[in-house]
Order: C-alpha cells, then sequence, then structure tokens
C-alpha cells in the first residue's frame, strides 16, 4: 500500500514538473522579455524605472542567461513564495489572486462533491430499476449533461433566469457582500450562490458517473451472491446496499482524477459567463494584456491543484479498495 | 470465432423452419468483417440517425455558399440585431412561401432599433434566386443560391431566417460559414490527433518495456492537467497579425496536442490484445517484416476500432474550438465559427434582448450529440463477434 501510495506521489511531483515547465513557457511565449515590456508599462503610467532597477530585475530573472537557468531563478523565486509582479495590476501576483484561488477551489470542490451526491442514489436507482421511467430520464438527462458544453448550459441558464425570474443567476456572493469581509453572512450567502455554478460545472461528470455506476452495479446484481443474499432473506435495501453497491464503488472512484481535471478546466470558462469571482476571469484578462507572470503562475496554480486533488483520490481508492493494498504489497 | 449469433446477420426477420436459419447462419460464416460490422451498426437506429445528421452537417460544410443567401461580412447598420422572419409558406392555399416586409425605426425613448413586419407588403421568396458571387464546391463560379428574395439593397425587402447581429449580418449564413470551418477544424485536429495517438500507442502496445512506460506516463500525466488554461496560454500567444489560415492551423495543433491520449489508449490496448493472436504469432514465425506485421496483419483488425475512438474524439476537438474562439482566444473575426458567432451571446443583457444571437449553440448541441451517439454505435458495431 505504502508502495503504491509512493508511486502515485512520485507521479505527481513529475506531473507538477511537467506543469510548471509548461506555465513557464507561457510566460516565455509573447516576444519580448519581462523587464523590458515592465519599463514599457511603467513609461506609458508615466513613471520612470531607472537603470539600475531594471538591471536588478534582469538579475533577479536571469535574463539573457541560457533558458534553464531563467526557468531554475523562477522556480526559486516561487519556492520563496515570490510569485513575480502582474503588470496590469502593479501588484505582486500572490495578492492580485489572493481570494479567487482558494474562490476556485470551493467551487470545484462542490462541484465533485456534487457530482457524488447526485451520481450515487441516481445511478443506484437506474441499475435497481432498469427500464423504468425513471432510469429513461436519468439517462437522457445524462446524455443532454455530456452533449451540451457546460458554458453553453451556463448561458442558457443565465438567460431563462433573467427572462423567466428577473433574477441574475451569476456570481458567488450577493452585490451588498460582493467585497466585505468574511463573516457568517458572507459565508451563508456564498453557500446559497454555490449549487448553481457546482451544477452546471458538474453536470457533464455526473452523467458520467451515473453511467459508470449504473454499468457496474447491473454486472454485479447478476452474480450469484446477490441471489444467495436475497433467499436467505435480506431484506433489498441492505442487500442492494450492504453488496453490490460497494463493489460497485470501486471504478467509481477511480475515475475521480480524470474528473476533478476536468472540473478545474470547465471553471474556468463556466465562471466568465457566469461572472464568478474565481481566478478565470482573471486568467481571460491576464492572457489578453499579455500580463505573463499572473497568467503562468495561474496556470500553474490550478495545476498543482488538480494534481493535489487527483493524489488525494488515489489515496482515498486505496482505502476503499482492499484489492489494491493486497495487490501492491 | 465466436457462436455466430442468428438473430444478428439475419438480413429480415428471421422466419421458422430450419432451412431459412441455415441460410441465415451461412451468410454470417462467410461475411467479411465489415459486413457483419455494417449489419451490426444497423440494428443501432440512434446510432444510424446520427450518422445521417453528422452526413447532413458535412453536406452543409461542403456546400455552405449555396446554402446561405447573403454575404455573410456585408454589414449595414440599417439591418441591426434584427429578429428572425417568419416564412409563411403558404399563400392562400397555393404554396408560395413569402415573408412581410419590415419596416424598421429607431424607438424615441430607448434608442434601439425596433422592427416591425408589414403585413401589407408580401416579399415572396424565390428558390434559386441569384444573389451574391461565388465558386460552388471551389471551382465553378455561379450565383445562384437556395432561396432569395428580390430586394437588392432596399431594408425592407429582405429575408433573415435567423435574425442579424449587431452589425446587420445575416446570421443564417454566417452559421452557413460557421459550420465550414467548425466542423473542418475538428477534422484536421482529430487527423493530427490519431497520427500521435497510433504512432505512440501502436510504440507502446507493440515494444512495450521502457517505451511503453515512459508513454503510458506521460499520457497519464498529460490527462491530470487541466486542459482549458493551458490552451488559453498556448492560443493567447499566437502573434495577433497572423493570417485566419495561421490561427486556424495553430489552434488545431494546439488542441490536438492534449487530445491524442485516449486515441493512443485504444490504440495500445488492440496492440496488446492482438500481439499475442495466433495469426500475429504465426506471421512472426513465417518471418514476416515488422512492418508487415503491422500494417498488413493488425492495423486492418483493428481498423473498425479506431474509426469508433476517432468518431468519439471529434465531438471534444469541436467544443474545445468552440470554447477558445468564444472566449476571443481561438479564431478572431472575420473568420467565422460557431465559436466566433457565439462571442456576440457572452453579455446576458444582449442575449436577453436578442435571444436568437444564442441559436449557433443549437448546431454545436446537436452534432455533439450526434458524434456521441454515432461513435457509440460503431464501437458496439466495431466488435462483431463480441457478446
Amino acid at each position: 500500500m505504502l508502495a503504491y501510495i509512493g508511486r502515485r506521489a512520485l507521479l505527481a511531483i513529475f506531473t507538477v514538473w511537467a506543469i510548471s515547465v509548461l506555465s513557464f513557457a507561457i510566460i516565455q511565449l509573447p516576444p519580448g522579455d519581462y523587464v523590458t515590456s515592465y519599463i514599457a508599462q511603467m513609461a506609458s503610467m508615466g513613471s520612470v524605472v531607472t537603470d539600475e532597477e531594471a538591471q536588478n530585475l534582469r538579475i533577479l530573472y536571469g535574463l539573457g542567461q541560457p533558458i534553464y537557468v531563467q526557468y531554475l531563478k523562477w522556480m526559486r523565486l516561487i519556492a520563496q513564495g515570490n510569485f513575480g509582479m502582474s503588470m496590469e495590476w502593479r501588484r505582486p501576483v500572490t495578492e492580485v489572486i489572493g481570494e479567487r484561488f482558494w474562490l476556485t477551489v470551493v467551487v470545484s470542490v462542490a462541484s465533485l462533491f456534487l457530482t457524488w451526491v447526485l451520481a450515487l442514489p441516481i445511478g443506484i436507482y437506474s441499475a435497481v430499476r432498469q427500464y423504468s421511467v425513471g432510469d429513461y430520464v436519468g439517462t437522457f438527462v445524462g446524455f443532454i449533461g455530456l452533449a451540451v458544453p457546460n458554458f453553453l448550459l451556463a448561458l442558457v441558464l443565465l438567460y431563462l433566469g433573467f427572462t423567466l425570474f428577473n433574477a441574475h443567476i451569476g456570481g458567488l456572493f450577493s452585490p451588498e457582500l460582493q467585497d466585505a469581509p468574511w463573516s457568517m453572512a458572507r459565508v451563508w450567502d456564498l453557500l446559497k450562490h454555490l449549487p448553481i455554478p457546482a451544477l452546471i460545472l458538474g453536470l457533464a461528470g455526473t452523467a458520467q458517473q451515473i453511467r459508470i455506476m449504473r454499468a457496474n452495479l447491473l454486472d454485479e446484481l447478476r452474480k450469484p451472491y446477490v441471489v444467495t443474499a436475497r433467499s436467505k432473506g435480506l431484506t433489498e435495501i441492505d442487500l442492494i446496499l450492504k453488496y453490490p453497491v460497494r463493489l460497485a464503488l470501486n471504478p467509481f472512484a477511480s475515475t475521480i482524477g480524470y474528473t476533478l481535471p476536468y472540473i478545474v478546466s470547465g471553471s474556468i470558462i463556466v465562471s466568465l459567463v457566469l461572472g464568478l469571482p474565481t481566478v478565470g476571469p482573471l486568467l481571460l484578462k491576464a492572457l489578453i494584456a499579455q500580463d505573463m507572470f499572473l497568467a503562468g503562475t495561474i496556470v500553474l496554480l490550478l495545476g498543482v491543484m488538480t494534481v493535489i486533488g487527483t493524489l488525494v483520490s488515489d489515496i482515498l481508492l486505496v482505502w476503499v479498495d482492499p484489492r489494491i493494498r493486497i495487490e501492491e504489497t | 470465432m465466436a457462436t455466430p449469433d442468428v438473430a444478428l446477420g439475419a438480413p429480415s426477420a428471421p422466419l421458422p423452419g430450419a432451412g431459412l436459419a441455415d441460410v441465415s447462419k451461412q451468410r454470417i460464416f462467410v461475411a467479411s468483417q465489415w459486413q457483419l460490422m455494417w449489419w451490426r451498426f444497423r440494428k443501432h437506429k440512434v446510432a444510424v440517425a446520427s450518422a445521417l445528421v453528422v452526413i447532413g452537417f458535412y453536406l452543409v460544410v461542403v456546400g455552405a455558399d449555396f446554402l446561405a443567401y447573403a454575404d455573410p461580412n456585408a454589414s449595414e447598420a440599417q439591418r441591426s440585431l434584427m429578429p428572425p422572419q417568419r416564412v409563411h409558406l403558404l399563400d392562400g392555399w397555393r404554396f408560395s412561401p413569402y415573408v412581410y416586409a419590415v419596416k424598421g425605426a429607431r424607438d424615441l425613448q430607448s434608442f434601439k432599433r425596433v422592427y416591425r413586419p408589414d403585413p401589407s407588403e408580401k416579399v415572396p421568396v424565390r428558390f434559386f434566386a441569384k444573389g451574391f458571387e461565388y465558386r460552388f464546391l471551389g471551382l465553378i463560379p455561379t450565383t445562384r443560391h437556395l432561396i432569395g428574395v428580390d430586394g437588392g439593397r432596399d431594408a425592407s425587402k429582405t429575408i433573415f431566417l435567423l435574425g442579424t447581429d449587431v452589425q446587420g449580418r445575416d446570421l443564417w449564413s454566417r452559421l452557413m460559414y460557421g459550420t465550414r470551418i467548425s466542423l473542418t477544424i475538428g477534422l484536421v485536429g482529430v487527423t493530427m490527433s490519431l497520427v500521435l495517438g497510433v504512432v505512440l500507442g501502436g510504440l507502446s502496445g507493440f515494444y512495450g518495456g521502457v517505451a511503453d512506460t515512459l508513454i503510458q506516463r506521460i499520457i497519464e500525466i498529460l490527462r491530470s492537467i487541466p486542459t482549458i488554461p493551458l490552451w488559453m496560454g498556448l492560443a493567447a500567444a499566437l502573434p495577433r497579425e497572423w493570417s485566419i489560415l495561421q490561427v486556424y492551423f495553430a489552434i488545431t495543433i494546439i488542441i490536438s496536442l492534449l487530445a491524442w491520449t485516449e486515441l493512443a489508449r485504444v490504440v495500445r490496448g488492440r496492440f496488446l490484445s492482438l500481439r499475442e493472436e495466433d495469426f500475429v504469432v504465426s506471421a512472426r514465425l513465417v518471418g514476416c517484416s515488422q512492418m508487415r506485421i503491422i500494417f498488413v496483419h493488425m492495423v486492418p483488425s483493428f481498423m473498425s476500432h479506431i474509426i469508433a475512438a476517432t468518431t468519439l474524439a471529434l465531438p471534444a476537438m469541436i467544443v474545445s474550438e468552440t470554447a477558445l474562439s468564444f472566449l476571443g482566444l481561438g479564431l478572431r473575426p472575420p473568420a467565422m465559427s460557431w465559436g466566433v458567432l457565439l462571442q456576440q451571446a457572452q453579455n446576458v443583457q444582449t442575449v436577453a434582448i436578442s435571444p436568437w444571437l444564442m441559436l449557433p449553440a443549437v448546431p454545436v448541441i446537436v452534432v455533439v450529440m450526434a458524434f456521441n451517439f454515432l461513435g457509440d454505435g460503431l464501437r458496439d458495431a466495431a466488435d462483431p463477434y463480441g457478446r
């Protein structure tokens, strides 16, 4: 079991490294180097960067040196918690991202949670009552969820909310609490706004999980041990929840690793449509303004967050599925 | 070979009588792999219907300029944000489609243009009408379009099946051209992913060992990275001065760079399962070269699986392009794709006033669904001996 977790952790470290290289590439892609654009930006604002200051920045980021040196210097700065300056906001990147990052985490985790809470009972129901009306409705909604890209779904819901209920369903906070400091009222407000974005983000994943759960459970239900248990007089609900569901749950758990990157990915674009104060809109703005440190940092943080989430789900899987524990030891 | 399923290949409903069942049984034994697949595919009604939908969409790709009736780039301030016009099919009891002439005026209170149909003036819709000049199939210069109205530049005599956008450009015609770009970008992208997937998946599955481990780890890493932020970063770095064609190919490459993993997985799986099959082993024993074993003996036997996996990969490509263009990082106007058209629907206030701007979402959803069902059907049919 330890060997298994160790291997997953090693892979996670490699993934983080790959993501950091890609983020660095994104920072490097636009023409011109950071200091030159910084000076130009400052000049357009009417302030002047002294030669000495510019020289210090050049040394800090290793400009003019080979690309791998620049990468290493950047990594070292990040390890010290210095993500660079956002050119557009003229503030440290960490300050600009701040709360938005945690809200992204909250939205992603909420929709992952919702995916499970919805998919589990619906999947079980669809399998146990195969070909019932409920099963067909579930399958149909599932197909819609898979086929409709989530940002279009967000757009349609936004439109319906606007025209039918004259309510703005976007955002994560009510206008009066938008910039308020954290308090119980604000947390409660967040919780009230969370379900709709979480549902939109999680729908595709939910649809997939329902299909997986249904198929797995159907396989299990045909096995002889179910008949045995039933003939011994176990009540139907005990029987289903205690044995086949637990077995069907395993492949279900292993798909989190693929669901999470999907949700994080989707959260960017859905946030833009719904106007959520996550890192999504910030990333788009940074990319358009070529504010590369901000953009690169956001890509890096999103990647690392996904990797950590996946690692947690891997560890959860070992805990849920004894077969992996035995196989690996 | 597995035991043949009598119902599977029966061309008509199996009739009672041993003689007939024997005939259909024999038909199964002598049928080629593709024939078996076709028989199996045909039974999946939804997949067949989806195949027709997909073919229909690709016909639009071919004949976009014929189906469009207005120049997709012709803007006209007098026709800004005009709602879709209703086409009346019957004039009295005679089939003679017409639309009402439209009068546009500026509302003095809201300063918005409002349009009112004028029932006193009927504008007949003509078939094979003359319109802007184009080359049919890129070869034959012509001015004929499927439909059109005689009105010239008269702002009141127009036909806008799906209304117009802010610049007064006809949404239907733009949608036709957008279909062309959105659907071909999917094809080009999927071809690139396919090449990457088959080569890397093949290496991984055929040789195994270090190459396999390495490629599998790369796939795992790629799959655990959220794709949209990465795509956005790469797409945003494209130089602004690039031409439409350059951006088009760059976007396709960016999308396919991260999209080949699923295809590689399928190919690897097939290679692994076929590597130890009798016919492959015997080919190796009689001294076939590796190239011959791969391309003459192995690839044809999992061709169908590749086709199915490719069909399932296409909708993801189309959605990715739509998403990127919707954000303004993919294709940019004057290029037209579904995502570019949807850009105008980003703002909920605009959409609330002119909901027809959301219509380009409909083909996206229909095509994605059709490809998914088609892929499902193909995947089931790809293994005609299964079950």
